[in-house]
């Protein structure tokens, strides 16, 4: 059976110029924002249909969207905002710069009609810093067709609906993916996350109820609109509604963005969609999620299916999507010092265990790969990351956690390897042995 | 249930807390301690260093005590393993980076670090890669600092938020490269600046003209006053072997908090000045030798009981007891020439003063104010402490509004100013309405009159003005005076006898046959009258007690008696707000000096004065407290004349004394003399 791409996010990608405005309505873009302008949906009938969807949020953490957008106070008199998170910094992720690059229309109606179920009358769309070149001026030209179009802005079409929307530009930080960090830079402050409680729909962009939300959940939001939340919730599996946009990246033949139903195998991902494992050879491991989930050996993954269910009782989870795979030929160890790197660069520091721990972790795979590693590293390793999780204000000290706690769950055997042969690789051993 | 009580249970034992209190607030309440870096009780919560986890029931993680509200029901335990499981994980991120250099630290034995290190802590490291170094950073002449300490707890950066309003340390870079500085190379410039030396919990900030001079558990803790303004702030003394090492805060909500003005915290260095008078000395024709005390006692019993006209000056900074002392002694000599008002410059309608120069209210009381309307004065300079009320209160709502020549900068948001032109005409002119009709419509509403005021041409004007406008709004009337001790003072008699005796200024100008100083060097404290030196000079003797000597007594002074400072006799200050407070001496006398009351009493001896037999310095409070009974706290009511304007009304006139100006101990005190405000004042730094 032939699997159906680009259904809802991506459903303006091989159009010219998918990007316009004109061709995004030609895909029935802005009919559902328009059928609100004529006051034929209440806020609570669309977070209802979004609820009804089974759109979790995409960001990671793939928290149901509609039961978030009903946290937001209704008898609120001050201003609410919704903030839109596309500051996309998970290792291996890069989908959302191709909804800003390619389809921007999708997010910017998406938007307006999540704007408009919570009560917010402003919106912000915060993008990464390294989305400066192409993303950005994409999404701004889109809000201003919107505006130009009189989609958007005070009083809209005689609704009495205001809705702006503006798009903000970070500096180029992991940690302001972070919700509240995120809220903190955008403020224009450090971007360090906030201690919850209180959580912004309470106490959020300058101290108002807000939500956040990832790109690719609101960019969805329209296509549920006007096709209906049930054709949506059926494209998936129980519990995981919709599509999904996966990065896979790594040791494949065809790597890139797609746009697939939730539930879809692993296994035809990996060998119907991208072609397989590049030059013939064996998967040995699969990071599902970006590099914050835990790692699956593939004897694991290739029984599991791409959905929040099957990944999380298989031991990893769903995370932003992005499927980094691993051959046969990967060092393990040298895989989890470049994630641990990327953790220590990125901790905000504000935190004890993480500002401290992610250094600790790196030095010591360094220590294991120049050679001098002792084998009562392995077990230091693991609990130092045990002695993260779980310890600090946001989720990077857990990101930083699990990679280290699942590598060596699974894969014990190459670090026990290197630690013993002074910082030879198992991989490289085989290679040889094979020569 | 009932709606303002929480019940919950911290280690199986049952606790009311209020709604809203975090967990950590209730477990120090009962004395469960949870050991913390970043939390501290006056700042805002961080919840970064996770020193404080504790085991929530239900909580799927361990949960920080500082950030957690309280809620029905909740179980907290304390102790349990989860708990110190955490807090121990915690403890040894906290010190693989940290350098264990504690037999080198100023900080060792009064660390927190090092205090929780030892029950959270592992024997031996498990760290075994390299440590992390921080360049230490030079942020002025107070404040040391040791940055590869630095456990990033933040209070620091926190206080200058929230506590000064003026942010000036910050952290800059991510990770573990994570550095507190000031981001652009400064020194930290606030009169509140050190405080943070107490905040650091390790020793990263610490007391730079202390630094490596004695250890926390040699010294002896004394508690005394701070010498310097109406506050009267509290302060430990830490002594090794009789000598002052350092001044910390002593807490006290009612009057400093835990907080110190630098002023108070670093002024002891003066006690060990060069300039310190180290004995006696007499002039002869025009020539100084040293002499011993009982050559200079008798020298200046025979002076005073022979002078047909005498007057005695004493620094608002002087102690009751010294206050009582000279009273009595005036009495006995039969001169009503007493006055300790050196600052002040218009002495008519001097006879409507209070009993004592009185704030309006409790100085806490400040904070509840609605409206506060401050007249002719540089708070943040006068009396820092009161200035981080005054921003309290601003930052509670109140609505501030400053009546000045000059436009001072404050870091809250001033509601207005009434400034540009002389106080009396900006007091009796229209810009002063909009004030006048806040002050009708507030609840709580103060006047206060400050020290620029109290030292204008035409204060007794001004006063009258600031009365009137208090009683058509109600509002209450307050007013600061110089020096530490102008209330207790005022209550001791040490003012002009009724009938003839001579203010500060008439005394000066009248040259009386001999005149006896105490702790007043005419050059830099006597304002009342102009070129106060040289008509000094011009007297026939002049008897100055003085811990310090200078080139003004020297040319002023006939005989110098060298006197204690603060530090080194025993005695009570009354502060603005009438609160009696008592100290002992704390630290050894400085060569050959003694308590001002000491000397005091032995001259009443040698003039034969009668009851001049005290032991000791309370049997002197004793008498002068029943002598001065119940006083009550009254404002200046107003003389029922129309004010009259007695001096020029010249902004270009008024005398604001600088914040490192203000007394002889301030201005010998080299690390403050030092700051870029002493070197602002000196014209020596910009803006």
């Amino acid at each position: 059976m032939a699997i159906e791409q680009n259904l809802v996010c991506f459903n303006t990608f091989g159009s010219p110029e998918s990007w316009t405005m004109a061709t995004y309505e030609q895909h029935d873009g802005y009919k559902a924002w328009r059928r609100i302008l004529a006051g034929e949906l209440s806020p609570g009938e669309v977070i209802e249909e979004v609820k009804a969807s089974g759109l979790r949020g995409r960001g990671g953490a793939g928290f149901p969207t509609g039961l978030k957008w009903s946290f937001m106070p209704k008898n609120y008199d001050g201003q609410k905002y919704l903030v839109v998170n596309s500051d996309e910094s998970e290792p291996g992720t890069c989908h959302d710069r191709e909804i800003l690059r390619y389809n921007p229309h999708s997010l910017v109606e998406g938007m307006a009609i999540a704007a408009y179920a919570m009560g917010a009358t402003v919106a912000y769309n915060y993008m990464r810093g390294e989305f400066m070149d192409e993303p950005f001026p994409r999404f701004e030209a889109a809000v201003k067709e919107a505006y130009d179009a009189g989609l958007l802005g005070k009083n809209v079409q005689g609704s009495g609906i205001d809705i702006d929307i503006h798009g903000f530009i970070g500096a180029g930080a992991y940690i302001c993916g972070e919700e509240t960090a995120l809220i903190e830079s955008l403020e224009g402050k450090q971007g360090r996350p906030r201690f919850k409680p209180p959580f912004p729909a309470n106490f959020g962009l300058y101290g108002k109820p807000t939500t956040i939300n990832n790109t690719q959940s609101i960019a969805s939001v329209p296509s549920i609109m006007h096709k209906g939340a049930a054709w949506f919730a059926a494209l998936g599996p129980e519990g995981s509604g919709g599509t999904a946009q996966f990065s896979v990246s790594g040791h494949v033949e065809k790597p890139g963005n797609y746009e697939l139903p939730m539930g879809i195998p692993f296994k035809t991902l990996l060998e119907d969609i991208c072609g397989g494992v590049w030059k013939g050879r064996r998967l040995k491991a699969v990071i599902p999620g970006g590099s914050s989930c835990k790692v699956m050996p593939a004897e694991v993954i290739m029984e599991c299916t791409m959905d929040y269910n099957s990944l999380q009782q298989a031991g990893s989870s769903f995370g932003t999507g992005a499927v980094m795979v691993m051959d046969e030929t990967t060092c393990m160890v040298s895989v989890l010092r470049r994630i641990s790197r990327f953790y220590m660069a990125e901790s905000c520091g504000q935190c004890t265990p993480c500002r401290e721990g992610t250094g600790w972790l790196y030095r010591m795979l360094t220590r294991i790969i120049e050679g001098k590693g002792e084998e009562a590293d392995l077990e230091k390793l693991v609990d130092v990351a045990n002695k993260i999780e779980g310890h600090t204000i946001c989720a990077l000290g857990d990101a930083a956690a699990w990679p280290v706690q699942s590598f060596l769950k699974h894969f014990y055997d190459e670090f026990e390897y290197m630690v013993r042969n002074n910082g030879r690789s198992i991989v490289e051993a085989a290679s040889d042995a094979a020569a | 249930m009932s709606d303002d009580i929480v019940n919950i249970e911290v280690d199986g034992k049952p606790v009311e807390a209020r709604p809203g209190q975090m967990v950590i607030e209730v477990t120090d309440k009962i004395g469960a301690y949870v050991p913390r870096f970043c939390y501290h009780e006056k700042l805002s919560v961080a919840a970064n260093c996770r020193m404080c986890l504790v085991d929530i029931e239900g909580a799927p993680k361990p949960i920080p005590a500082c950030a957690q509200p309280v809620n029905e029901g909740m179980k907290v335990f304390t102790k349990s393993p989860r708990a110190i499981a955490a807090q121990k994980a915690t403890m040894e991120f906290l010190l693989i980076n940290h350098p264990l250099d504690c037999p080198i630290c100023d900080q060792g034995g009064e660390c927190e670090l090092q205090d929780l290190a030892m029950g959270y802590g592992r024997d031996v490291s498990r760290y075994n890669d390299g440590k992390r170094v921080v360049k230490d950073k030079d942020i002025g002449p107070l404040v040391s600092t040791d940055m590869t300490r630095c456990i990033h707890c933040t209070r620091c950066v926190r206080f200058g938020e929230e506590i000064q309003g003026k942010p000036q340390l910050g952290t800059t870079l991510r990770g573990e490269n994570v550095v507190i500085s000031t981001y652009v190379e400064q020194n930290i410039d606030h009169e509140l600046s050190a405080n943070i030396i107490d905040l650091c919990p390790v020793g990263a900030l610490n007391n730079k003209p202390y630094r490596y001079s004695a250890r926390a558990w040699e010294m002896v803790q004394r508690a005394t006053v701070a010498p310097h303004d109406c506050v009267g702030s509290n302060l430990y003394a830490h002594v090794l072997r009789g000598t002052v090492k350092r001044i910390v805060p002593r807490s006290n909500e009612a009057i400093n908090e835990s907080w110190l003005a630098d002023r108070d915290r670093f002024s002891y260095e003066a006690i060990y000045s060069a300039d310190r008078l180290a004995q006696p000395r007499i002039k002869e024709s025009g020539e100084w030798r040293d002499i011993d005390w009982e050559e200079a006692l008798e020298a200046a019993a025979a002076v005073l009981k022979d002078a047909d006209t005498v007057g005695l000056l004493a620094s608002p900074s002087a102690t009751v007891e010294e206050g009582h002392l000279l009273a009595r002694l005036a009495q006995h000599l039969g001169t009503s020439n007493l006055d300790h008002r050196i600052e002040r410059r218009d002495f008519s309608d001097q006879e409507n003063d209070p009993a004592f120069p009185w704030l309006g209210c409790s100085i806490a009381d400040i904070e509840k104010q609605d409206v506060i309307v401050v007249i002719g004065s540089h708070i943040r300079q006068e009396a820092p402490i009161l200035a981080h009320r005054l921003r309290k209160a601003a930052l509670a709502g109140a609505s501030v509004n400053f009546v000045s020549s000059e436009e001072h900068e404050y870091f809250f948001d001033v509601d207005s100013y009434v400034s540009g032109a002389g106080l009396v005409q900006l007091l009796s002119g229209d810009a002063i309405k909009p004030v006048v009709e806040k002050l009708k419509e507030a609840q709580n509403a103060l006047v206060l009159i400050g020290n620029i005021a109290g030292r204008h041409r035409a204060f007794s004007a001004v006063r009258s003005l600031a009365a009137d406008i208090a009683a058509r709004t109600g509002a209450k009337l307050g007013t600061l005076s110089p020096g530490a001790n102008s209330a207790g003072l005022s209550l001791a008699g040490v003012l002009p006898q009724k009938g003839d005796g001579l203010h500060a200024a008439a005394m000066v100008d009248s040259a009386p046959e001999a005149t006896l100083l105490l702790n007043v060097e005419p050059d830099a404290d006597f304002h009342a009258t102009d070129d106060a030196v040289a008509k000094l000079a011009e007297q026939e003797f002049v008897v100055a007690m003085t811990p310090f000597i200078s080139d003004a007594l020297l040319e002023a002074a006939d005989l110098l008696l060298p006197i204690g400072t603060f530090a080194e006799t025993s005695g009570t200050y009354v502060n603005v707000e009438g609160t009696w407070q008592s100290f002992s001496g704390v630290a050894n006398p400085v060569g050959e000096a003694r308590p001002a009351w000491k000397v005091l009493r032995v001259l009443g001896n040698l003039v034969d004065a009668d009851g001049f037999d005290y032991v000791t310095s309370e049997d002197v409070l004793a008498e002068c407290k029943a002598q001065v009974g119940d006083v009550e706290a009254r404002a200046y009511e107003g003389s029922g004349q129309p004010a009259k304007v007695n001096g020029e009304d010249k902004p270009a006139d008024e005398i604001d004394v600088p914040l490192y100006s203000v007394d002889g101990l301030v201005r010998r005190a080299t690390a403050l003399q030092r700051t870029t405000e002493a070197r602002r004042e000196a014209g020596e730094e910009k803006g």
